[in-house]
């Protein structure tokens, strides 16, 4: 193989003239790796070759949930590998993956109460409200707070609460009462998406208009024109204004809606 | 880390300009788009796809002399993980009706749809269920469903963004089935962003006509991944999912027809012979390739294998050449770089300014055209900021949008983009960006029709990795509605094909063979192994240690 030139370039680190290295200890053991990486890069800088525990490496996937504390220190943090930046003396662990509880349903046939999620979820009433789940999401979603909406039976409260979850499973985790606060949150937000957020009017029925073949004609008239014509009405068409209000402004030319 | 005192300064000229701009902003007013003729210039001088350096022609298989980026013609003309004759291929570990080779937004739909046609369906994928691009796209999904919109229009948008090299029947597709797929995925339960009477809220992206961007907040990708993932775990008597095992080589029988694929265990080195009336290809883009050595937006597992493989077993590709610079990967912090702004922050009215805190360019105009004028503001113009590690960054005005659409409207638009920089200190709704082009998107693939059909009877694909929809330019928002609708496409294709009877005759790998036999005879002696499934970011200190590795390279 040949050698590959000493720059920093696609998501390979390097350490740049300068920079000083930090310990970190990674499981346990002692690595010198450079300051201001993330503890993802950090990792592939010390020689780890991710299989489990690296995905989008960019702080939405999940993959990359890690567990650290730092010496001296009793207290346990949570991050992302991908996000979190290494400090001097972290001691780190990552958690790809964890076995919590899910339970199987029908989208179609449930009833969106909270009855039926509190049927497939018997266990969030174990809930003892230590907030340790909170505490432990890489995305500051407040876990406590839409799993008590939920008790409460206030589903589309817990659906936008819980939005920004990532679904790491860290929550899961840390809790006593052993509950998958993630898979809990998914159904919810199913059931507010599908059941309780109305409905689309305008989309059901351009739908039915696609489905009639009404738009049929037009696209194959598009197909067959050559690239002076479509160059011609590409320039010609006009821009929707970008400060009015959706469903206010129309179009002059109407004839291709 | 958050911005040095010398970036605070040069903030102060962005804070100067921006009342003026906000105000301009709030009239209707725009800085001048370039015209078709203006855009071809900038492209030529400054886009990496123009330049010749660092590409080279295929030298073997269907697109022999085709010119590609260096990076791509080295798993191209790569060789196979296994001996093709060595193979058992009597032995089946799985037997099934489709084997999907994937298992983002375009094979999770696929998979949907075989089992809604009441067929059995394997997933195979090479990290989980969801890793892949699908889950990062933040900033929406095009779909022409409003009154002062139609598909007309979204053909239109599409094929002039893609300069007309797109290839008609996929973008007529599209705009077809586009309202469809929205609706699909609201029954299916995704939350999108709407008004209070259910209107679903929409927003102007680069090169749009009207206001077709329906969102998410800013992970509209991950929202669409998660419900999708949930659905198919819901099925999953009918849906087996195999994680970290990918597909590494097709399988077809003795007739020339697609009959399943190997599959490689990465976590016990295992390999499968899974057989399958159809197969359906939906293994995502390219970006881990880091062509030119730019950073990427891309999953990790962005290695472009599905291309590889059907490569092998005679599909030819389209499009293949080009690749998609999003204009805004993040510059600044380092932690941070290349990773996506979604344009949907263009879309709520943010500028791009220079150093001196003035616009140079239209916000809105196509990606490859934005790009190339950021890469000429920092490179011809010298205008652009230095960051503390020598990279380029122009300013990107966040702080704008509160202005234009009330306070309070970054947090609740992008509330993702707003924690990863408040993570490191710096506050997006009160501070600028730092922006740079980085790698975004595989324009072209693997070659089909609106079907999702390849040359190979029983072989079909979807998605990123597929080529000819965007032409040579992907707009904003069709990549989701790309693997929805081409996914959807592809499961209900095989389903039919399926369900109409499929004969398999005896499996066979002598495609692969005889590919690498074309390697040999074109002189090819130093070509890698591919898929190569994961890139390898060691350093170059790690790797002259791996002395055994080194001792089995040399053998």
């Amino acid at each position: 193989m040949s050698a590959r030139k000493q720059v920093a370039t696609g998501d390979r680190a390097i350490l740049p003239e300068g920079a000083k290295t930090i310990p970190i200890f990674v499981m346990g053991k002692r690595y010198e790796v450079p300051e201001t990486l993330t503890i993802m890069k950090a990792m592939e800088y010390a020689g780890f070759k991710f299989l489990r525990g690296a995905g989008c490496r960019g702080g939405i996937c999940g993959a990359c949930p890690t567990v650290y504390r730092g010496e001296g220190d009793y207290k346990l943090y949570f991050g992302l590998a991908c996000q979190t930046v290494v400090e001097p003396n972290m001691f780190l662990a990552q958690i790809p993956f964890y076995p919590a509880n899910r339970a199987q349903y029908d989208i179609e046939t449930i009833e969106p109460l909270a009855d039926a999620v509190h049927a497939l979820y018997p266990e969030i009433f174990r809930c003892v409200a230590c907030n340790n789940c909170s505490k432990a999401c890489p995305m500051k979603v407040e876990v406590l707070d839409y799993i008590s909406a939920i008790k409460q039976g206030d589903l589309a409260r817990a659906a936008k609460l819980s939005f920004d979850c990532i679904q790491c499973g860290m929550c899961a985790g840390r809790c006593m009462g052993e509950l998958p606060q993630y898979h809990i949150a998914q159904l919810v937000r199913r059931l507010y998406g599908k059941y309780m957020q109305p409905g689309a009017a305008h989309l059901k029925k351009r739908v039915a208009e696609i489905e009639s073949g009404k738009y049929d004609a037009l696209l194959a008239g598009l197909q067959k024109m050559s690239h002076a014509e479509l160059e011609k009405i590409y320039k010609e068409r006009e821009r929707e204004p970008d400060m009015v209000g959706l469903g206010t402004w129309m179009p002059k030319d109407v004839s291709h809606l | 880390m958050s911005y040095t005192p010398q970036m605070q300064e040069l903030i102060k000229k962005v804070e100067a300009t921006r009342p003026e701009r906000v105000a301009r902003a709030k009239r209707g007013e725009n800085f001048p788009a370039l015209n078709l003729e203006e855009r071809a210039v900038v492209l030529a001088k400054f886009h990496p796809d123009y330049q010749e350096e660092g590409r080279r022609p295929l030298r073997v298989g269907p697109d022999k002399g085709l010119v590609v980026p260096e990076e791509v013609r080295r798993v191209m003309e790569s060789r196979s993980m296994l001996h093709p004759e060595k193979v058992d291929l009597s032995k089946l570990d799985y037997d099934t009706d489709v084997l999907i080779l994937g298992a983002g937004g375009g094979g999770t739909s696929a998979a949907l749809m075989a089992t809604d046609a009441g067929l059995k369906v394997i997933v195979a994928t090479k990290l989980r269920h969801g890793d892949a691009n699908t889950m990062m796209a933040e900033g929406g999904i095009q779909a022409a469903t409003r009154e002062c919109d139609s598909p007309y229009y979204h053909y239109l948008d599409t094929i002039g963004g893609g300069h007309f090299t797109n290839q008609p029947d996929l973008v007529a597709a599209l705009a077809h089935d586009a309202p469809i797929s929205i609706a699909w995925l609201e029954s299916l339960g995704m939350i999108f962003n709407k008004l209070p009477d259910g209107r679903l809220d929409c927003r102007h992206f680069g090169g749009s006509c009207r206001k077709r961007m329906q969102s998410s907040g800013d992970m509209t990708g991950a929202e669409i991944m998660r419900v999708l993932r949930d659905e198919a775990r819901n099925r999953r008597d009918r849906i087996s999912i195999l994680e970290f095992c990918p597909a590494v080589e097709i399988i077809l029988d003795e007739t020339g027809k697609c009959a399943g694929a190997i599959l490689y265990n990465m976590e016990t080195r295992e390999f499968f012979i899974a057989r399958a009336k159809a197969v359906i290809i939906a293994t995502g883009g390219n970006g881990r390739l880091h062509i030119k050595g730019f950073a990427t937006t891309n999953h990790y597992g962005a290695t472009m294998d599905g291309v590889v493989m059907s490569y092998r077993a005679g599909v030819g590709t389209t499009c293949l050449p080009s690749t998609q610079y999003h204009p805004t990967g993040v510059a600044f912090p380092e932690q941070n770089v290349g990773l996506l702004i979604t344009e949907k922050v263009r879309g709520l009215g943010a500028h791009v300014l220079n150093v001196d805190g003035d616009q140079f360019c239209f916000p809105l105009e196509p990606r490859d055209v934005e790009s190339a004028e950021l890469i000429k503001e920092a490179i011809e113009k010298n205008k652009a900021v230095v960051t503390p590690t020598g990279r380029y960054g122009l300013w990107f005005d966040s702080p704008m949008i509160d202005l234009l659409h009330g306070e309070g409207t970054v947090k609740k638009e992008l509330p993702a983009k707003f924690i990863q920089f408040e993570r490191h200190g710096i506050d997006i709704s009160k501070q600028p960006m730092l922006v740079y082009p980085t790698l975004h998107y595989q324009n072209g693939g693997i070659a089909i029709n609106a079907d999702c059909e390849t040359v190979v009877p029983g072989l079909y694909s979807a998605g990123e990795c597929t080529g000819g929809l965007h032409g040579e330019n992907r707009l904003m928002g069709n990549s989701l509605q790309d693997v929805i609708t081409f996914g959807r496409r592809a499961g209900i294709s095989a389903s039919k094909y399926v369900s109409g009877g499929v004969e398999l005759g005896k499996l066979t790998l002598e495609h692969v063979a005889r590919f690498e036999k074309e390697l040999v005879d074109a002189g090819i002696t130093d070509s890698i192994v591919a898929p190569i499934l994961l890139p390898d970011y060691s350093t170059d200190q790690v790797s002259a240690r791996r002395l055994v590795e080194g001792r089995q390279e040399s053998e």
